[in-house]
């Protein structure tokens, strides 16, 4: 299909789920009642670090009220061996160790015990009365410290790999990979300017506002039946199973309404501890998470350690580039290192490039995926770095870029070459917008840009589609809706059907009503379930045709359909009027998609930044801000808006506020939406977006993921700005007031 | 007659004499990884454990990641390269596994 034929694509219907959100009718996780509910609570470490020697659950099961307490040990007993939980092998013991912790607690927040009653005050009091005798030890809180030869050691058995080959150093560094490209020495010989800067990023979480809830029940035919707020149903339904021994099958994972995931919701943390607390009661329980729990409790993206170095000839092309990238994992390995490397330099068409990376365990929380997860911190050192060598070829920023930029046939350092993508129609869309050339108006203000990459992904999907009397289709299907992907799923079939988007009723199910399908991440919705639900509705199309032909008494392949009106010859018959007929011919009309799509399409996204910097306190003021990104083909512009400035927002948020502030005992002293700060639409101007759309010649209507690419450019966007209002270049996120007063006066010095 | 090209990761270089990348026979993945066993002995145990690709790669074929791992059919022009697999908490699948 070309782009001007659609009718329902590109077009701004109103969400399917609107009304039950807006009214308050939606249900979420916390809301789940149920004959018999018991309630949970979590105990959780005090010490960042700490040996467990015992636990006496005995005075917490006496208190009145008190239905069930666990611990690690009420886990099936099985041996150790590796799972395959959808990422490959890991140790049962890990997997299960972040859940409830076993021998050791590797973080402040860590789950120890929990505890079932007939309240949850009751349960957060019988909690309190839990012993637990600690052996307190030694803690390491960043990568660059857990590197050392002497840092204090997370697990015992951890040794590091280095693509397959193991080593056998018992050490934090759980993985190091190389990525090498060309001649790097050489490359850097041929430059005639190379800057070198050293980067460090804060533990950030993705602050959805719904905090994890899960209730479970155990159910007397062996069942176990879970209700929860989570990115992935099937994750949850897998992984429940595995840590508690038993098959899949026997596990039906509800997902309720989510408020919130950004990639923080794929992980398990509530499912099996209610489930197990279920077992030993006989009734539901419901855990839900409180603030702090979720800081301290659930996976932030990590914090991490960034060396770049960039070197250009005076035409202003790129040589050669180098990173040297170690992140934060948190207690078990599995640090977003691998798409940080991948992305940090793939905005670019450099020849010479090596890049090494590090996946280190710390004394914080395992840390979660993170919208385009680990990019940010790279793109935050390589915009920098950037910035810093136009700056010194004395070019434009953007041109330069332009100069450099990725396009179809650019080898990445990791390897595979770019197919059509849109790197430099988002940096000419940039210099094009007005914001670009606007006035700065007033003194102590700068501008900055940068641009990013997300890759996105592809993975299962599947959906059915039944048409109703009334010519309506009801869709089912199994991706989580965060960001309005029912309304986009659906306007793809209805595209497809020749229907209205408002004649789809979209419905996600549970993991018993669908086929598999991956999880709600990797902006990955719209592009691959909506493409089960485009294989859905051509097989509705081809029983329609079938339908109609025997209705006319001719041959199927005789029957054409176009915008949703069947023909042969001279006959013509609505869907509408076609699908009122189906009982009389063949009975119900039922399509079915299910994809694991390739043609994955990149997308590409930039943003400029308009800044004051107040230089008695520090303070940074976002005076404007335009995000622009390559959409392929929009499928609902006022959706894919919403996640450019979504993104936008969390990546103001990185660079201004938001980090874990930790004590040196390991101990997150922000613990509160109050001081963690976010940003609010108070501290933000209108958040102004630019579409670009270079089709994804990779699906049907050209889609790409766009959930993620807008938050990588951000912090690198508002650090060249602040040097160019403030004379400083910022190396460390956040970039708050006492750390731009801090440069501030050691410029001065 | 042409070969499928596959690209060396940077810290296996050391088992083909520093070379980046070599053609070698093989219509799927499976195939390419026995020749390149044959011609450069070690690279197999590095790239596979137990007959399956080890969790921490992810093979791409022609610059797309393959769910199908080692059974994806490798054409005579095509690129291969083993990439490191994005991988999350160990808490939970990936929506990013086998990129």
């Amino acid at each position: 299909m070309k782009t001007q034929e659609y009718t329902v694509i590109g077009t701004r219907p109103i969400r399917h789920d609107g009304v039950d959100k807006v009214t308050g009718r939606a249900l979420y996780g916390a809301d789940f009642q149920m004959a018999g509910l018991l309630f949970g609570h979590i105990l959780r470490s005090p010490h960042a670090h700490a040996r467990i020697r015992r636990i006496d659950t005995s005075k917490a099961e006496q208190l009145p009220g008190v239905k069930a307490v666990v611990t690690a040990d009420d886990f099936p007993q099985v041996a150790e061996r590796m799972v395959d939980l959808g990422e490959g092998d890991t140790p049962l013991s890990y997997a299960r160790g972040n859940v409830l912790a076993k021998g050791k607690a590797l973080y402040q927040g860590h789950a120890i015990a929990a505890v079932a009653a007939t309240s949850v005050h009751v349960a957060e009091e019988a909690a309190g009365l839990i012993e637990v005798d600690y052996e307190v030890l030694p803690c390491v809180l960043t990568a660059p410290e857990a590197m050392r030869d002497n840092a204090p050691i997370l697990h015992d058995d951890l040794k590091t790999k280095e693509l397959g080959e193991q080593t056998e150093r018992v050490s934090n560094v759980a993985e190091h990979f190389r990525y090498a490209m060309g001649d790097l020495d050489a490359g850097l010989a041929q430059a005639d300017v190379i800057v070198e800067r050293e980067f460090h990023t804060a533990t950030v979480h993705q602050g959805y506002i719904e905090p994890h809830n899960a209730t479970a029940l155990w159910n007397n035919d062996g069942r176990i039946l879970v209700w929860c707020s989570t990115q992935g149903a099937f994750v949850v339904r897998d992984v429940t199973a595995c840590l508690l021994d038993v098959p899949a099958s026997r596990v039906r994972v509800t997902p309720m309404e989510i408020g919130g995931g950004f990639g923080g919701k794929i992980p398990v943390y509530l499912e099996p501890v209610a489930a197990l607390l279920s077992k030993k009661t006989g009734k539901p329980v419901k855990l839900v998470m409180s603030r702090k729990d979720v800081f301290e409790g659930s996976g932030p993206t990590p914090g991490s350690y960034i060396k770049v170095k960039i070197g250009a000839r005076k035409d202003g092309r790129i040589t050669a580039a180098q990173a040297y990238l170690a992140y934060e994992a948190g207690a078990y390995p599995g640090a977003m290192v691998a798409p940080g490397a991948m992305c940090v330099f793939a905005a670019y068409d450099i020849s010479n490039v090596v890049i090494d990376g590090f996946d280190v365990v710390v004394n914080k929380p395992s840390t979660a995926a993170y919208r385009a997860p680990g990019a940010t911190n790279a793109a935050f050192a390589t915009e920098s770095v950037v910035d810093e060598v136009a700056e010194k070829l004395g070019m434009d920023p953007l041109d330069f870029r332009l100069k450099n930029a990725a396009k179809e046939g650019t080898r990445r350092a990791d390897g595979p070459k770019y197919r059509r993508v849109g790197c430099v129609e988002v940096i000419e869309a940039m210099k094009n917008h007005p914001h670009y050339s606007a006035p700065l108006g007033g003194p102590h203000r700068g501008r900055g840009v940068a641009i990013g990459f997300w890759f996105n992904v592809g993975l299962p999907s599947s959906c059915t589609i039944s048409v109703s009397a009334d010519g309506t289709v009801n869709l089912v299907e199994g991706s989580t809706d965060i960001g309005g992907t029912r309304t986009s799923i659906a306007m793809q079939a209805a595209e497809v059907l020749g229907i209205s988007a408002e004649a789809v009723r979209p419905t996600v199910v549970d993991t018993d009503s669908v086929g598999f399908t991956a999880v709600t991440g990797g902006s990955r919705t719209t592009f691959a379930t909506g493409w089960a639900a485009y294989e859905a509705a051509q097989d509705i199309l081809r029983q329609m045709k079938e339908r109609a032909a025997k209705i006319w008494e001719t041959d199927a392949a005789s029957v054409a359909v176009e915008r949703g009106v069947f023909r042969s010859g001279e006959r013509s018959m609505t869907f509408q009027e076609l699908a009122g007929r189906l009982d009389q011919t063949g009975g119900p009309v039922v399509g079915r998609g299910a994809v694991n799509p390739r043609g994955v399409g990149g997308s590409f996204s930039g943003c400029i930044a308009d800044v004051e910097v107040d230089p008695e306190t520090g303070k940074v003021t976002i005076l404007r801000f335009t995000s622009a990104q390559d959409a392929g083909k929009a499928i609902h512009p006022s959706y894919v808006e919403g996640q450019m400035q979504g993104g936008s927002v969390q990546g103001i948020g990185w660079a201004l506020n938001e980090e874990y502030y930790m004590s040196d005992g390991g101990s997150m002293m922000n613990s509160s939406l109050l001081d963690y700060r976010m940003p609010t639409a108070l501290d933000l101007p209108m958040i102004d977006t630019a579409i670009v759309e270079v089709p994804n010649p990779g699906h049907p209507f050209g889609a790409r993921g766009v959930g993620e690419a807008n938050i990588v450019p951000p912090p690198g966007a508002i650090a060249n700005a602040i040097y160019r209002a403030a004379g400083v270049r910022m190396n460390r996120l956040p970039m708050n007031p006492p750390a731009i007063m801090q440069a501030i006066w050691s410029q001065r010095d | 007659m042409s070969l499928p090209t596959v690209y060396i990761p940077a810290l296996l270089r050391t088992l083909t004499g520093g070379r980046a990348s070599v053609e070698v026979e093989g219509a799927t993945v499976r195939q390419v990884i026995d020749n390149l066993e044959q011609a450069w002995p070690g690279v197999r145990e590095r790239l596979l454990d137990e007959g399956k690709l080890r969790p921490n790669i992810s093979v791409a074929v022609d610059g797309e990641v393959t769910p199908m791992g080692l059974i994806e059919a490798v054409g005579p022009a095509s690129e291969v390269h083993f990439i490191a697999a994005i991988k999350g908490g160990v808490s939970a699948p990936n929506p990013y596994q086998r990129l």
